[in-house]
């Protein structure tokens, strides 16, 4: 456990994102106790812990949408130009139904761009997310309807929207919930490599230790408050997440929770 | 005006030469693509049901407005209302714990209980019964006028605000990522559903209005594959529907809101059709 408080944290000059004792409470519910937290930068960290143990909440409020006691900062004194935090985030799952008229291009022109959707969109709005879905190889789906994809096209796409523009944090909330099992490997290549190459810190969470286990460069045990923090192997070899998950063998697929609900998907 | 309903007057229908079919085609020409516009959100919202809500809301309006003595089409009240229940039912789908269709419901419920208890105090509710209808042939050039106001209005905010509303209802957190005040613009979107509706009973009638607002959006839905499509074949059905339930309620002695709800259904069924026969 090093949940080092501010002030010992001298090689702090990269940190992004710190959490001080940030609780989040529902009614009666406390759903997030005291927890303390910093995210570095080129940092991939994931975040594993049982059902309702608060991993979505916590991205709630690190986004401000749900409120929170204790502080959170963000540094950004390391950018080149001074600017705003911005966060990338990937949901787990859109809500739509089958008839939803929403094509790609719509959600980028809608995030990108001040032009109201319904009036058609710029040449750079179009040339900015065929772009940005190059990225991540999925510029043939800029005319798809998002009914049309594939739960693996879906997270790609949302990877790309939350990659435009270039977010300091990146937060993935079980990215590749629905997404079969050459997407993941496919999706999990891609944030790796955005990590190194724009220097992103990365929070991710999910259910299948084993295989983040591998790209992660730091792993959060999370129940309510985090209880185990540390390398991915250390973190998955700690009683507390033996007791929860089973011991977990990396880097095979061996799987944890609810994982194998993911393989027939 | 007066060019454009003198215009109306040149064609060659028996209807065309009343001044007050001119004054309601104008009205319908106006209302029906706001309708469908407002409609696309409501209906990506799942907010089909609120708007419903709303516009029974009228009906507590009008007593209210009827208790504090004020005029026989009270607007002010019904308005001050609808946007209160509005704000009302925004916070409550925030912080109570039942689903929003059970919060709306009991909020609808009791709402037009007390302003049928009020209305209906020493049997005089038949006097308020043409709000259940409406009347579009009774509009008059001035309140044309205040219909142009409220549409000028949806139009900016349709124009500032459309992206904002379309992340928030696509996902929050991810509309919050991109620095979209949830909250507030949830309740805006609701107060200006409550706005557009409220002005609009009067004239199509509480017991139709939501019809008009969701189906053009609903059969929109059937074959747009963008939103721009959405929207804009919402409104060119909602406009075809509008006048062709108009001359129909005209020839059939029919009310008009009603009469323009049976065609709006004939575009929803048409394009059900169509989008299956189409594969998609």
């Amino acid at each position: 456990m090093e949940n080092k408080s501010p002030d010992e944290c001298l090689d702090c000059r990269t940190c992004c994102t710190r959490l001080e004792k940030v609780g989040v409470a529902f009614g009666v519910n406390q759903v997030l106790k005291d927890i303390n937290l910093h995210i570095h930068c080129g940092q991939l960290t994931a975040i594993i812990g049982p059902n309702g143990a608060g991993k979505t909440t916590l991205f709630r409020a690190i986004l401000g949408e749900v409120p929170f006691t204790g502080e959170i900062h963000n540094d950004l004194s390391h950018a080149q130009k001074p600017h705003d935090l911005i966060i990338g985030y990937v949901p787990q799952r859109l809500e739509y139904d089958a008839t939803s008229p929403v094509s790609v291009l719509d959600l980028f022109a809608a995030a990108l761009s001040a032009r109201p959707v319904w009036t058609g969109q710029s040449g750079a709005t179009i040339r900015a997310a065929r772009s940005a879905l190059d990225m991540v190889e999925a510029g043939q789906l800029l005319r798809a309807r998002l009914g049309t994809l594939s739960g693996g096209q879906l997270q790609r796409v949302l990877l790309a929207l939350a990659l435009t523009p270039v977010p300091d944090l990146l937060l993935l909330d079980e990215p590749v919930s629905g997404v079969d099992p050459s997407g993941i490997d496919l999706f999990y290549r891609m944030v790796s490599d955005l990590r190194r190459r724009h220097h992103l810190a990365i929070l991710l969470v999910s259910h299948d230790c084993a295989v983040v286990a591998r790209h992660a460069d730091r792993m959060l045990f999370l129940n309510r408050s985090i209880l185990s923090d540390g390398k991915p192997a250390d973190v998955l070899g700690s009683d507390i997440v033996i007791k929860t998950f089973g011991r977990v063998i990396i880097p095979e697929a061996a799987a944890c929770a609810r994982s194998s609900q993911e393989d027939g998907l | 005006m007066t060019h454009i309903t003198s215009f109306i007057g040149i064609l060659p229908f028996e209807w065309a030469h009343y001044a007050f079919m001119q004054n309601a085609l104008l009205a319908v020409l106006i209302v029906t693509p706001l309708f469908a516009f407002l409609g696309c959100m409501v209906v990506n919202n799942q907010m089909a049901f609120f708007s419903d809500a709303i516009g029974h809301a009228g009906l507590t309006g009008i007593a209210l407005g009827a208790l504090l003595g004020m005029a026989e089409t009270p607007l002010w009240s019904m308005l001050v209302f609808a946007v209160l229940m509005a704000v009302g039912i925004t916070v409550l789908r925030r912080y109570s714990a039942a689903s929003s269709d059970t919060v709306i419901g009991i909020v609808m419920s009791f709402t037009v209980a007390c302003g049928v208890v009020i209305l209906s105090r020493g049997g005089g509710f038949n006097k308020y019964s043409r709000y259940l209808i409406g009347d579009l042939l009774s509009i008059t050039r001035g309140e044309i006028l205040s219909l142009i106001l409220v549409a000028a209005l949806f139009l900016v905010f349709w124009l500032s605000s459309f992206n904002r509303i379309f992340l928030v209802s696509t996902n929050t957190s991810l509309a919050r990522s991109r620095r979209v005040n949830i909250w507030f613009t949830q309740g805006l979107f609701a107060c200006i559903t409550a706005l557009v509706v409220t002005m609009s009973i009067q004239w199509v009638g509480i017991l139709v209005i939501n019809a008009l607002i969701i189906l053009p959006a609903a059969a929109a839905r059937n074959l747009a594959r963008s939103m721009a499509a959405y929207l804009w074949m919402a409104a060119g059905m909602s406009v075809i529907a509008g006048v062709s339930g108009l001359i129909t309620s005209y020839y059939w002695s029919s009310a008009t809101g009603a009469t323009i709800v049976i065609f709006g259904m004939v575009f929803y069924v048409g394009s059900l059709v169509a989008g299956r026969v189409r594969g998609r």
